[in-house]
């Protein structure tokens, strides 16, 4: 790479004059974990008091058979808990009451098990994975004797998500021999993504990355290597929007340009904007502990190209400087920077210096196709510097544009525009007044105006409003708030402007109002609008009423009934929004699935013969004095709310199983119901609980759920 | 003078005395025995209808639902309920005829709000059916409710429960159309075990322009429609065996 031909691409970069920074983030919180349980410098403080202790209980007596008392070094005694433990060993006592002793004084998650006390009774934890928690039975979900619950154990952070693939698999290859855990470490973590018709590691904690398990690893391998894995789902799209979120973060913080690359990174043209964050090394170390706050370790670059920022912030490790680039790691300084660890940090390319940092890179920081690195594997090029130092046309003519072009923009000489991310402007408008207004009519009038303006900006945005604030600003600074709500998008002048004037009383213009100001605070897609035309006589839309009637008494207040399949009655229906779509979903079967073959009718939920009362008790009330015979009988006599009803005739029994899939507690009851009549004609829907065989099905005591008409 | 004419000057003496009931949009019955003693010859649509149990007991509470549920579920449009308590069984209004995908539930806080909201839903013009439940709704305000609903297809149907403190909710003067009282009556006896058809106590209570009646119907089937009892052998010999027998050979 020649001088000049740098100088020349500075000076064309100059006009757009752009220094790229990029972050790359990836979870951090596993790796703080893993810091923290090589921490062990007051093991031998611990352990002299506790090997004193052993010698005087062996002096006394020792039963324990195989000569093992229970071991000075074990695991429980390493906790954290040592200096309790100690302070304890200080009170001269006799041998194993004083043991017992220090184990009562423990928290219950902390006691040592028996086996590690040298008893053998207790059987040892199973070396698979631990199972799931048998929901039929309602038992205790197994867990082998040493494990925690979860809930219990020492202060664990679970990873937000997991980022990036890459930087797991560098911590994986410098990372040492699988570290023990500790009994209240948490199992490693690693999130799967199904890969065709496979399940692969999307992302693995550092935890999980010791025991080598690296991201595209089969989950049934990993499972094999490490029993107790704890695998959750990955989420791919949530990552994206989670990136998208941080993109558009930095776009309104740091740089008006700012884009996402890839699936774990964001470039920031940071051009003109450095120094308002006291230079780049600053504003690097800021993103960095931005980042970290937020559970995030980034590594930052800062280049004169994206290329060369991408491939220096990914593959270049904060260490292998040769003193000629500003490297951020400098944990002695900022010991209390939140998450900054050895390891992590900013590089810094100095202006036209990055064709030198990009030479002993690998060719994967190009961005190249992995076709393409491989043949350039194969013929002997392994680094950046040798590939740009090789003759541009044979290149061109054996591997396309693509490769020149690639390494063209990491060098800068030919540009590579970015997409930037631009942050959603808030639609508002404002009316400011000369002399404060304080009358309604003023105020009415005002608004629409106000609201013509805002129906041509939602007009412009397409979109539709869903909620409308009012903010009057008064002249004794106390601003006055009223919000409306829509059930549906709408850019109606005349509805919302109906909405809100119903309630300008609430406004307390006080001295006057000196500002008006229409603010949409959320708003919903809605493309152009057809216009109103009444060539037939048809039903009229009930969203104005629907408006009319929540902004009077709320959302919450307002609703529709959807059917669910249960059926247990309370569950055999769900509230909806008021416009919710009135048609039931209907998913699309795939052509094998078995449920094809039923060429059935679609049956309604709720069947229109079974009784079902037409109110319905809150909960069922326990009724007295029920007179009936086992097992399948309806009542003859019951009492509720101090009367006693003759039963005349009955119906039933409708049984109504639990459903073991919602709780486990009800995987066995049954509710028998019956329609029953009184003397007086009074029809009342009654169940027993219990099929009145079975004693684990319910206890035979009678509720009433509810009234026929 | 030509017929036209003369009938033209009748519509327009009947609109200035005010007897033109006939003629409005109504929700018939379907049942002869009921319309037919009916001044309007079924529920006015555009007017309000006030329906009370006829007890504070929950069958009859239950009954007189229903029997607002049917109507709703005739008329034509969607449905604005308007409930101080959600305690309504959508399963079972459904086996009334009402589906659950034209009514909409609005939560009141107290009775004045319950007004409110009826009145704003007759106003709409786009409902077919306004229910509200109440304890107490003074004169005033089923005029204004009545008034609301005039001139549109909307039917105005008024639940007045029992208050605590016991009287008869129907003894409130009320600018409703018509009053009814509703509630349970044994059902109709079956030759065999069970629970037959569940029959009503329908009484209209007052109406405008028409005398008072009491009778007993069936309940609501699916589709929403009473039904007029078939006659029956007296329910009281039915339960005997050799008479069930006689019946099921009638039958």
């Amino acid at each position: 790479m020649e001088r000049t031909d740098i100088a020349t691409s500075r000076q064309l970069e100059g006009e757009v004059a752009r220094r790229n920074s990029e972050a790359i983030s990836h979870s951090d919180k596993p790796g703080r974990r893993s810091e923290a349980s090589s921490d062990d410098s007051g093991l031998a403080r611990v352990a002299a008091p506790l090997a004193n202790a052993a010698a005087a209980e062996h002096a006394i007596a020792c039963s324990v058979p195989r000569g093992g008392g229970w071991r000075p070094g074990a695991k429980w005694a390493r906790e954290d808990t040592s200096a309790r433990v100690s302070e304890h060993l200080d009170t001269p006592r006799h041998g194993k009451a004083k043991v017992a002793a220090q184990i009562a004084a423990l928290p219950a998650h902390q006691r040592p098990p028996l086996r590690e006390l040298g008893r053998r009774s207790e059987a040892a934890a199973s070396p698979f994975r631990a199972m799931p928690p048998d929901e039929a039975t309602g038992g205790q979900p197994f867990r082998p004797p040493g494990a925690l619950p979860k809930s219990l154990g020492p202060s664990q952070s679970v990873p937000p998500r997991k980022r990036e693939p890459r930087a797991t698999r560098d911590s994986a290859r410098d990372s040492g021999p699988p570290p023990a855990r500790g009994n209240g470490a948490p199992p490693p973590l690693v999130t799967s993504l199904k890969h065709g018709s496979r399940l692969v590691i999307a992302a693995a904690c550092p935890a999980a990355r010791a025991f080598g398990l690296t991201p595209g690893m089969a989950i049934t391998q990993a499972r094999a290597l490490v029993p107790d894995l704890d695998i959750r789902d990955a989420d791919p799209a949530g990552d994206a929007a989670d990136l998208l979120r941080l993109a558009t973060t930095a776009a309104r913080r740091w740089t008006p340009l700012a884009a996402v690359s890839g699936a774990d990174g964001l470039l920031l043209d940071i051009t003109g904007t450095a120094h308002l964050f006291g230079g780049e090394a600053k504003m690097a170390r800021r993103i960095v502990r931005l980042l970290a706050r937020l559970g995030y370790t980034a590594r930052v670059a800062v280049a004169d190209t994206p290329g060369a920022a991408w491939a220096t912030a990914r593959f270049r490790r904060p260490g292998e400087g040769r003193g000629r680039y500003a490297w951020g790691n400098r944990p002695a300084q900022h010991p209390s920077g939140p998450g900054l660890r050895r390891g992590d940090g900013f590089v810094i390319v100095p202006p036209a210096e990055h064709p030198a940092a990009l030479a002993p890179l690998p060719l994967a920081a190009l961005r190249l196709d992995p076709a393409a690195i491989d043949a350039l594997v194969h013929l002997g090029v392994e680094t950046v510097g040798q590939l740009a130092a090789m003759p541009r046309a044979p290149l061109a003519r054996r591997f396309g544009d693509a490769l020149i072009t690639r390494l063209d923009q990491a060098h800068g000489r030919v540009a590579e525009p970015l997409d930037p991310v631009i942050p959603p402007e808030p639609i508002a408008v404002v009316q400011r007044f000369a002399e404060p207004i304080a009358t309604a009519e003023a105020i009415e009038h005002w608004l629409g105006k106000l609201m013509l303006h805002l129906v041509t900006a939602l007009t412009q945005a397409g979109k539709g409003a869903r909620m409308i604030e009012l903010v009057a600003d008064r002249i004794d600074g106390v601003p006055q708030h009223l919000r409306i709500g829509l059930a549906r998008p709408s850019r109606d002048a005349a509805h919302m402007l109906r909405l809100i004037t119903r309630r300008i009383e609430e406004i307390a213009p006080g001295y006057g109002i000196d500002t008006l100001a229409l603010h949409v605070r959320r708003a919903d897609p809605l493309g152009a609008q057809p216009f109103e035309e009444r060539l037939e006589e048809r039903a009229a839309d009930i969203a104005p009423l629907v408006d009319a009637l929540a902004n009077r008494i709320g959302d919450a207040r307002l609703w529709r009934i959807q059917p669910v399949e249960s059926d247990v009655p309370e569950r055999s229906l769900a509230s909806a929004p008021p416009l919710a779509d009135a048609a039931r979903p209907t998913a699309r079967l795939k052509s094998d699935d078995v449920r094809q073959l039923d060429r059935g009718v679609d049956l309604h939920p709720w069947h229109p013969r079974w009784p079902r009362p037409a109110r319905l008790l809150r909960r069922p009330e326990l009724l007295d004095h029920v007179i009936a015979e086992l097992p399948d009988q309806p009542p003859r006599r019951f009492t509720w709310r101090g009367e006693t009803h003759r039963i005349v005739c009955a119906d039933g029994p409708e049984r109504i199983l639990g459903e073991w899939w919602q709780r486990t507690a009800e995987a066995q009851s049954v509710r028998d119901y019956f329609r029953v009549e009184d003397e007086a004609g009074h029809r009342f829907w009654l169940f027993r609980r219990g099929d009145g065989e079975r004693p684990e099905t319910g206890d035979l005591a009678w509720f009433i759920h509810g009234a026929f008409g | 003078m030509s017929s036209a004419t003369i009938a033209e000057l009748r519509e327009s003496l009947r609109a200035i005395q005010g007897d033109g009931l006939k003629r409005r949009p109504v929700l018939p019955f379907g049942v002869a025995a009921l319309d037919g003693r009916i001044a309007s010859g079924g529920l006015r649509l555009d007017s309000l209808h006030e329906v009370a149990a006829a007890s504070p007991d929950p069958s009859d509470d239950a009954a007189a639902t229903l029997f607002m549920a049917g109507a709703a579920a005739r008329a034509w449009g969607p449905v604005l309920w308007v409930v101080r308590r959600r305690d309504l069984f959508a399963p079972g209004l459904y086996q009334a005829g009402l589906d659950p995908d034209r009514v909409l539930y609005a939560e009141a806080a107290d009775d004045a709000e319950v007004l409110a909201l009826m009145e704003e839903g007759l106003r709409h013009r786009g409902l077919g059916a306004v229910i509200g439940e109440v304890k107490r709704a003074a004169m005033p305000n089923t005029r204004r409710l009545q008034l609301a609903a005039e001139g549109g297809k909307t039917i105005a149907l008024l639940l007045k429960r029992h208050a605590r403190e016991g009287g008869n909710p129907l003894h409130v003067p009320s600018a409703a159309i018509t009053r009814w009282r509703i509630g349970s009556a044994p059902s109709e006896p079956l030759p065999v075990e069970g629970v037959g058809r569940a029959c009503w106590h329908v009484a209209l209570v007052r109406q405008r322009g028409g005398e008072p009646f009491e009778t007993i119907m069936e309940a609501c089937d699916e589709t929403g429609r009473l039904a007029l009892p078939a006659r029956l052998a007296d329910r009281t010999a039915a339960a005997d065996g050799a008479d069930r027998y006689s019946y099921v050979e009638a039958a």
